[in-house]
């Protein structure tokens, strides 16, 4: 295990300086999660337009690097994309943070490519697993008008 | 025994963690085991097993002495009045859960006020929110102020003709706020208040006598004083034992059982119904012998020097923010880092072989009183060295390099 590999520049970046952090203006959907184990709690707002597009979107949240590198760069990279290709994107970002080498989506780019990848290392920790994919089960959960709030303990076992 | 070797006792510091020799500050969470407790373990199951209080064939005669001699050496260890007043359970938690559900059952109706404090670890809040839920107590919280102590004249005028119980931990288990009991207890006297001390963080840490205490129920776990996980103790006052009603029923607790009735043991098998963790209990005598071998008073110079050494050392490393500055302290540093959450801090020192522990501790209560979501948390046992002290600071160092702070 390599601590460089967790915490790579483009995480620390993210995680410093996170994008799309507040509550988007015009919202019109929006979930909750929660951590339980570190009582980490995200928000994120979408604002989707009657084409099922994703106009734009945020997260509100404090928590570690790691989830707040992984909501950043998730918010930067599904502005914009429908729901349908950003339900098959968090499929493909969850198994890659979780057991998968490589990502198959055909609906990223290389640059939004490398970015996720940064996100891979957490595969090597385990406990950290949980908060790569805490604000990307929200954001599934806003997707599916979920009013429930997203529990990591569900999810990640 | 001498301190400076007492490492070589505890076989786990023989192993690498990431490949550096392990650092462990977690013993707030549990502590590691001397090979006393380990070898206890191991023979009972190959030489000495039996179930206990039941057959009296001479392996179940010899464990059930053993069984009855951790009973009496906790018994002193707290300086209790008599062995009947040691009932084994799980774990604190379950031994507070007792408490609660038994007390509660007998002693608490609608409107009727529990007072806990701000300081509490979740199992000393949670099996009294029970009780809020099933007979609509109300719990009433004592307030700390910033450095971590229990405001003492709040504390008494949150008390009215209401309140039934008072729950209270004698060591903050993120502050290290050592609380004094003795000063609640005799406030509680006055007016007639029983008072339960949820002892976790304390046993392992300071003098116990219960007696001097005065307190009416004292809960703490074996796991936490270098003994076996799955022990818990219940220390309470006789009057209470007999008093209130039984708690988990099976083997064991009865008296006599018919179709139409039933009758309970006495004390303590009343409250220790089922198949107890045999070999657990007889090792746990090891771990109090360990700590009787070296000597309360010389384990808290020990811990008290570390900690302070710790504590000036971490002051002088920038962006350091140590939680709460209690009038008291034992050795739990929790503390929080500009610019890195303590997830992160834990996830680097690991690197290192340092265990430190990172999140809410179990006290959110706390944790939203002092504007905090989390912290990292370092927590002395016997077994620290400033060497270790050493290396976990270093080893914070590090965290502002991986995050590349200035």
């Amino acid at each position: 295990m390599d601590l460089k590999q967790l915490y790579q520049d483009i995480i620390l970046d993210h995680g410093k300086s996170p994008r799309n952090l507040g509550k988007c203006k015009n919202f019109n959907r929006d979930a909750k999660g929660h951590n339980p184990l570190c009582g980490d709690e995200v928000h994120v707002y979408l604002d989707l337009n009657s084409e099922n597009e994703i106009k734009d979107i945020s997260f509100e949240g404090a928590g570690c690097a790691i989830s707040m590198a992984s909501a950043s760069i998730m918010t930067d990279l599904i502005k914009g994309k429908n729901i349908s290709d950003s339900k098959e994107i968090i499929k493909d970002y969850l198994g890659l943070v979780k057991n998968k080498s490589e990502l198959e989506s055909k609906k990223i780019t290389d640059n939004e490519k490398t970015k996720m990848m940064s996100l891979s290392g957490v595969k090597d920790f385990p406990m950290r697993v949980k908060c790569a994919t805490l604000s990307w089960h929200t954001l599934k959960a806003a997707f599916d008008n979920n009013k429930e709030k997203v529990n990591t303990e569900k999810f990640d076992k | 025994m001498e301190l400076n070797n007492i490492k070589s006792q505890f076989p786990i510091f023989s192993k690498k963690i990431n490949g550096k020799p392990l650092v462990y500050l977690d013993s707030s969470n549990s502590s590691q085991k001397p090979l006393s407790v380990l070898k206890s373990l191991d023979n009972f199951y190959k030489n000495e097993f039996s179930n206990i209080g039941r057959s009296i064939h001479s392996l179940a005669v010899s464990a059930t002495n053993k069984f009855d001699e951790t009973r009496v050496n906790v018994k002193n260890f707290i300086n209790a009045n008599s062995k009947e007043e040691i009932i084994f359970t799980k774990n604190a938690t379950e031994a507070i859960n007792l408490v609660a559900t038994t007390f509660g059952q007998q002693n608490i109706n609608k409107g009727d006020e529990i007072l806990i404090t701000e300081l509490e670890h979740h199992s000393n809040y949670v099996p009294w929110h029970y009780l809020r839920e099933a007979k609509g107590a109300i719990i009433k919280f004592a307030p700390i102020n910033d450095d971590g102590d229990i405001i003492i004249e709040k504390l008494k005028e949150l008390i009215t003709s209401k309140t039934k119980i008072i729950a209270v931990t004698h060591l903050s288990n993120v502050t290290g706020t050592i609380v004094p009991i003795k000063e609640i207890v005799e406030i509680a006297r006055k007016k007639n208040i029983p008072v339960l001390v949820d002892g976790c963080q304390s046993a392992p840490h300071i003098k116990i006598d219960v007696k001097d205490l005065d307190c009416d129920f004292f809960a703490f776990s074996a796991h936490k004083v270098y003994g076996p996980t799955g022990v818990g103790l219940l220390y309470a006052k006789k009057k209470w034992l007999e008093k209130l009603p039984p708690y988990i029923g099976g083997g064991g607790m009865i008296n006599e059982v018919r179709k139409n009735k039933i009758t309970y043991a006495p004390p303590p098998e009343k409250y220790e119904a089922g198949t107890m963790p045999t070999a657990e209990v007889v090792a746990f005598n090891e771990s109090i012998k360990f700590m009787k071998s070296i000597g309360i008073e010389k384990i808290i110079n020990h811990e008290k020097e570390l900690t302070n050494y710790a504590l000036e050392k971490l002051k002088k490393i920038n962006s350091i923010n140590i939680v709460g500055n209690p009038k008291n302290k034992a050795g739990v540093i929790s503390f929080t880092m500009k610019g890195i959450h303590p997830h992160d801090i834990s996830t680097i020192v690991d690197e290192d072989g340092v265990a430190i522990r990172a999140g809410h501790h179990c006290s959110q209560i706390l944790h939203q009183r002092l504007n905090l979501i989390a912290t990292a948390r370092a927590s002395i046992g016997i077994y620290n060295t400033k060497e270790d002290i050493d290396a976990f600071c270093k080893s914070i160092e590090n965290c502002r390099k991986v995050f590349e702070l200035k």
